[in-house]
């Protein structure tokens, strides 16, 4: 279980990663926009640590926090982002995709409550397997709306599968405010399946890791799945497109107020100030070294467009020739 | 020699399968007690854990089977309905069939989805007779359509060993099909490859799933006049686009026969892929069902939505006297 330095460094990482994104989506090295995670690091901080190296997550459209807190090469995550061939995923999947089989990372999904029933699945089979490893899927409260998401819920507790529920309530689903899009409650959804479910503060790592912490040790104990909805808010924008359609939905009072507590300031209080420092500044290096890294990566080959498409090597024919 | 029916050869890869594989299971609705008689006897031989009773649910056990075949599973899916594809079509299409390459060949997914009885089934109408493999082929989803049992056996065996998501249909009209094997000779059947049928030298008649046994009576009957080659492509994505152009070498005409809509069906792509790369000596002919199919409830009006004998000797005469 990580320990509230280890914490630190993982929501620092996360938030300059986003802020370095950000600041390359602008300039044009990463194409296409990201989603960013800025504000709500705690979660994937709090649960990333409750998990071992094997334990298996899925993620959504917002989902660099994740991979991550789960342990990705920030390096060539950041790779994947400018779709280079170095990169996690060869270049072929970016931002909304950014996968890491190695360390249990099976990709972040671009469809809203999907990957919850895939995390479900992998836990099932790995409780069949013999094996403890638990699956995690985040998700947002937009998410909780969506049939698959629900049928998951009831699959899961069903087979009493090892896996962990994580909405992410960030109060809105892109402009949509949660209490006009969910009707009842967020814990009332995973609770009328039999499934324990909690609120906690979203904004805390280490309120984050001891609920996550508590809800492995259940999973791996065999006594089935938990849902965590944890309260957060999201800092910046919905995708970076927001800067140029500039949609109206927040007022700037409701952001100061959201953003009053910010998880890495939380969390740097707990470290002592020159340790703080000197995490900081090799994370500044990390990064550093991936924007470099980078740079310095090839594109892929337009020749390989389709590689990778079918797993036993299949190739479609030609479209445009 | 034992007489093997259509769905006793998918049972039977089944059992096979799943016996030398532990990692195979199935997965779908009233399969302990195998409503649709595909999985007779297999809860009793292999339990609960790996013939799994699933409520209806399908797009959520569809994506379970996704990311229980990224774990290590190697599930069966078997759907009641052939038009419950159009509820996972999400799961399949847009999750199932993208994360070989989205993640850069980091993860494979290989799911088998099996329609026990595809296409009109008499009397069920609407919702319960489509037969949709022109979709799956058009995404790129690995897609067969087995015409005999002896096929049904191979590749059905063939698709739970693939590494990628592949659907089997097995046609309604193909299920009540018999024939007599030797089980000792049965085996696996590559995707890709075609099966011919009948041999002949006036036109090529390519046909679909159980439409096959339809092309081989029509060429039967025209026997005295016209030389007909029945070709099954058996896989419709891979297909075998060289055994088809060997056919057209030999014959230069083409009639495809199929069971599924007719724009932007699967006979649409044959006739295109011919006239684009094949030698062709006369314009092709397609019959098929009319654009934008439902199927009616009255047997009278069912029949005439689906491809006929009849519509098919027609094509093959007006392709041959061109
Ligand atoms: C099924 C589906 N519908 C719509 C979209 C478009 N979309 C992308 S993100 C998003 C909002 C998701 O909100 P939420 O689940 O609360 O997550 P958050 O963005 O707040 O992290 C929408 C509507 C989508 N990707 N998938």
């Amino acid at each position: 279980m990580a320990d509230s330095t280890e914490l630190y460094r993982c929501v620092r990482l996360i938030r300059r990663f986003e802020e370095r994104a950000i600041a390359m989506v602008r300039s044009g090295v990463i194409p296409g926009g990201i989603h960013p995670y800025i504000g709500q690091e705690a979660i994937a901080a709090g649960v990333c640590g409750a998990l071992r190296s094997d334990d298996i997550i899925t993620s959504t459209h917002r989902g660099h926090g994740h991979v991550l807190a789960k342990g990705a090469d920030p390096i060539r995550m950041l790779a994947e982002l400018a779709g280079r061939e170095t990169g996690l995923n060869r270049g072929r999947g970016g931002s909304m995709h950014a996968a890491d089989v190695g360390v249990g990372i099976y990709g972040a999904n671009a469809i809203v409550g999907a990957a919850a029933a895939i995390a479900t699945g992998a836990a099932w089979w790995q409780r069949r397997a013999g094996n403890d490893r638990v699956a995690v899927t985040f998700f947002g409260d937009g998410a909780v709306n969506q049939g698959v998401l629900l049928e998951a819920l009831n699959l899961a507790s069903l087979w009493h599968a090892p896996v962990l529920f994580i909405c992410e309530n960030n109060g809105f689903a892109t402009t949509m405010r949660v209490n006009e899009s969910t009707a009842g409650s967020i814990t009332g959804r995973a609770e009328a399946f039999g499934i324990p479910a909690e609120t906690v503060d979203g904004m805390d790592p280490e309120v984050v890791l001891a609920a996550a912490s508590a809800a492995v040790d259940r999973a791996r104990a065999g006594d089935g799945p938990t849902f965590l909805e944890c309260l957060t808010y999201r800092f910046d924008a919905h995708h970076t497109w927001e800067h140029v359609a500039r949609p109206r939905y927040r007022t700037a009072d409701e952001v100061a107020a959201g953003t009053v507590r910010d998880p890495v300031e939380i969390q740097g209080e707990r470290v002592p100030e020159p340790v703080r420092a000197e995490i900081d500044a090799e994370i500044e290096a990390l990064l550093d070294e991936a924007e470099r890294f980078t740079a310095d990566s090839p594109e892929p080959d337009p020749a390989g467009a389709l590689d990778y498409l079918y797993a036993d090597g299949l190739r479609g024919r030609a479209g445009v020739s | 020699m034992p007489n093997m029916s259509f769905l006793r050869g998918l049972n039977r890869a089944l059992g096979d399968e799943m016996e030398r594989d532990p990692a195979v299971c199935v997965f779908g609705e009233d399969i302990g007690v195998a409503v649709s008689n595909v999985t007779i006897g297999l809860l009793k031989r292999f339990g609960p854990e790996r013939v799994v009773d699933m409520p209806i649910s399908e797009q959520g056990f569809t994506s379970v089977a996704t990311g229980a075949a990224m774990a290590g599973a190697r599930p069966v899916i078997e759907f009641q309905i052939p038009s419950l594809l159009y509820l996972v079509f999400e799961q399949i299409a847009n999750q199932a069939h993208k994360f070989s390459l989205m993640t850069g060949g980091q993860l494979k997914v290989p799911v088998t989805y099996l329609l026990p009885s595809s296409g009109s089934r008499t009397g069920w109408a609407g919702q319960h007779s489509d037969h949709p493999y022109s979709l799956f082929a058009h995404v790129g989803i690995k897609t067969v359509v087995p015409a005999t049992p002896t096929d049904a056996y191979g590749l059905m065996i063939t698709a739970i060993r693939d590494d990628d998501p592949v659907i089997v249909f097995a046609p309604a009209g193909a299920v009540a099909q018999r024939e007599d094997v030797d089980y000792d000779t049965l085996g696996p059947v590559p995707l890709g490859v075609g099966r011919l049928h009948r041999q002949g030298t006036d036109v090529t008649v390519v046909a679909v799933g159980h439409l096959v046994h339809d092309a081989i009576a029509v060429a039967d009957e025209l026997a005295d006049t016209i030389s007909v080659e029945v070709f099954d492509p058996r896989s419709l994505y891979p297909f075998d686009w060289d055994g088809l152009a060997a056919s057209l070498e030999r014959t230069g005409r083409l009639v495809v026969i199929d069971d599924s809509n007719r724009t932007c069906g699967i006979g649409g792509e044959i006739l295109a892929t011919a006239a684009e790369e094949m030698r062709l000596t006369a314009p092709p002919k397609r019959v098929t069902r009319p654009d934008g199919a439902v199927l009616p409830f009255a047997r009278s009006l069912d029949l005439a939505v689906q491809p006929s004998r009849a519509q098919l000797r027609t094509a093959i005469e007006a392709v041959v006297k061109n």
